[in-house]
């Protein structure tokens, strides 16, 4: 019963990683219809960004964290504003196009930058340890994952539920012409929800290193179980990324334990089941 | 405040409005009306810079709006009621209504409080989702929204179309009260009764160009523009 418990416990703590990136894919493909196929790549860039900046130039562990959001945030403003605006009245497979290239590019950039192995920076020092938790030890890192991803949950629900800007964000979503006869600065709306979910990506990504090391590619595997958290969940809907990443990161921590050899496999099977029963995923509208 | 001189405009490959011309003076009720498809629509869109402007032009008071995108247009002080009504599904009465005086950024005499007092019924509905009105109340709704910007020109398409005709009386006086607080109003209509009780002027839409214009009351009492461009 206990080892149960506590392998739910480990589960809980990689959905975290996975609710941070399917948290901004589907905000992005929500207010701005764009399904970002370069969003497990930001991902990436956070962690090698996370690794770098804490890893190896010294920064604070926190400090390393923010500057690397800021950073991929950055990016993101600048993939919107440049690349993707042009297209957004055209045919979508442009988008696809284009943000399938990105992974190409981020992946070798990667490679050129950080080589092709494996890295992984230590957990620092104020996070390392253990809690003890149904009887045994628990690292405290998983725990400070799962703090930090409750955190954000609740930040979001504040910041889409609570704000003005949050307000807009959701009408803009629902019905981009009448948001923009009412006064919303549609355009700033789309660049800052995607600077929010490339950040949200990099965050995941900087917080996931010490558990799970980066090498190019990562992007990729990430991108596919993000992708199938956000069907699970109904696409663009926030609270359905957050019930398929528990659901997902649960299962497949279970998954692993009696049939390590498949875990993907448990992952898409855990699609299927879903979609069976709800096709339009868990909380779409 | 706004004059419209041989607008061009479509979707696609189509053009829809071949050289729209008309003028709304400060402080006047002007009525467009013509049959179903006739581009009445199309030309309050155009305006509001939802549609883009292929050829003429559209100044707003000292303003060009041709080539604005629709939130500046907003903020310039037009605000729009199209005859779908796009009410924001998960957002509250309340929430829809500050939502606009938000975003316009134009605070003004137009608060929650006026606006309910223009439509009683909207207070009691303050807090449902705006998926749970009927469709008349969506419609006082898309006004107050629209109010909540103070706006100086207040674009209406089919105010009152499929209302009942007690419904229609109230608007009118509504329309009546929007207009004594120095809103000026375009609005866009087939129906001639309603639109010869609240407008000053009229001008008639017909294969994308206007085709007759001038006091509401010498259209409606015209049987050859009655006849030709309104009877259905
Ligand atoms: N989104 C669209 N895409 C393509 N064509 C359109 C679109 N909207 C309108 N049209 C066409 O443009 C023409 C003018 O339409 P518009 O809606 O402006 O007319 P209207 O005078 O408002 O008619 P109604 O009285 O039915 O509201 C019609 O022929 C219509 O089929
Ligand atoms: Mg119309």
């Amino acid at each position: 019963m206990e080892v149960l418990a506590y392998q739910g416990l480990i589960g809980l703590s990689s959905a975290m990683y996975l609710w941070l990136i399917s948290a901004g894919l589907t905000i992005i493909f929500g207010v701005l219809g764009v399904l970002n196929f370069a969003h497990g790549s930001l991902f990436m860039l956070g962690a090698y960004l996370g690794y770098t900046l804490y890893g190896v130039v010294g920064l604070p562990f926190g400090v390393a964290v923010l500057a690397s959001m800021a950073a991929v945030a950055l990016l993101g403003a600048a993939v919107e504003r440049g690349l993707l605006r042009p297209l957004y009245g055209l045919d979508p497979s442009y988008q696809l196009l284009l943000t399938f290239g990105l992974v190409l590019f981020l992946d070798d950039l990667a490679k050129l930058v950080w080589g092709g192995v494996f890295r992984i920076p230590p957990i620092p020092p104020w996070l390392q340890g253990s809690v003890v938790l149904f009887g045994r030890p628990y690292p405290l890192y998983n725990a400070f994952l799962m703090a930090t991803g409750a955190l954000v949950g609740g930040g979001l629900w504040v910041l889409f539920d609570r704000t003005w800007w949050g307000r807009a964000v959701r009408a803009t979503a629902a019905d981009r012409d009448m948001a923009a006869a009412l006064g919303i600065r549609t355009p700033g709306v789309f660049s800052s929800v995607f600077m929010l979910g490339s950040a949200l990506a990099a965050l995941g990504g900087a917080l996931s290193t010490p558990v799970r090391p980066v090498a190019p590619g990562i992007g990729a595997a990430m991108i596919v179980q993000a992708f199938i958290i956000t069907v699970i969940g109904g696409l663009g809907n926030l609270r359905g990324a957050f019930a398929g990443s528990l659901l997902v990161g649960v299962l497949s921590s279970y998954g692993t334990l009696w049939f390590p050899e498949f875990e993907l496999f448990f992952v898409f099977a855990i699609m299927a089941a879903v979609l069976l029963v709800r096709p339009q995923g868990l909380f779409a509208r | 405040m706004l004059v419209v001189e041989g607008l061009v405009a479509g979707y696609g490959s189509s053009a829809v409005l071949h050289g729209v011309d008309f003028e709304v003076r400060e402080g006047e009720v002007v009525a467009l009306l013509g049959r179903n498809g006739a581009g009445k629509t199309t030309t309050l869109r155009a305006v509001m810079g939802l549609v883009k402007v292929r050829g003429g032009r559209v100044r707003f008071r000292d303003t060009e709006l041709a080539g604005r995108a629709p939130f500046e247009v907003a903020h310039l002080g037009i605000a729009y009621v199209p005859d779908d009504r796009r009410i924001f599904p998960d957002l509250t009465v309340e929430e829809n209504l500050l939502l606009a005086r938000y975003a316009s950024g134009r605070h003004g005499a137009w608060d929650l409080d006026r606006v309910y007092r223009l439509f009683p019924a909207l207070r009691e509905l303050r807090h449902l989702r705006g998926t749970q009105l009927s469709g008349g109340q969506q419609k006082m709704l898309a006004v107050g929204r629209a109010l909540m910007s103070n706006p100086d020109l207040l674009l209406l398409d089919e105010p009152v179309e499929g209302l009942a005709p007690l419904v229609v009386r109230q608007l009118e006086q509504t329309l009546r009260e929007i207009r004594q607080a120095g809103v000026t109003i375009l609005l866009a209509d087939q129906n001639l009764r309603f639109c010869r009780r609240v407008a000053d002027r009229g001008y008639v839409l017909d294969k994308g160009a206007v085709q007759v214009g001038g006091p509401m009351e010498a259209i409606a009492s015209d049987e050859r523009t009655v006849r030709q461009y309104l009877a259905v």
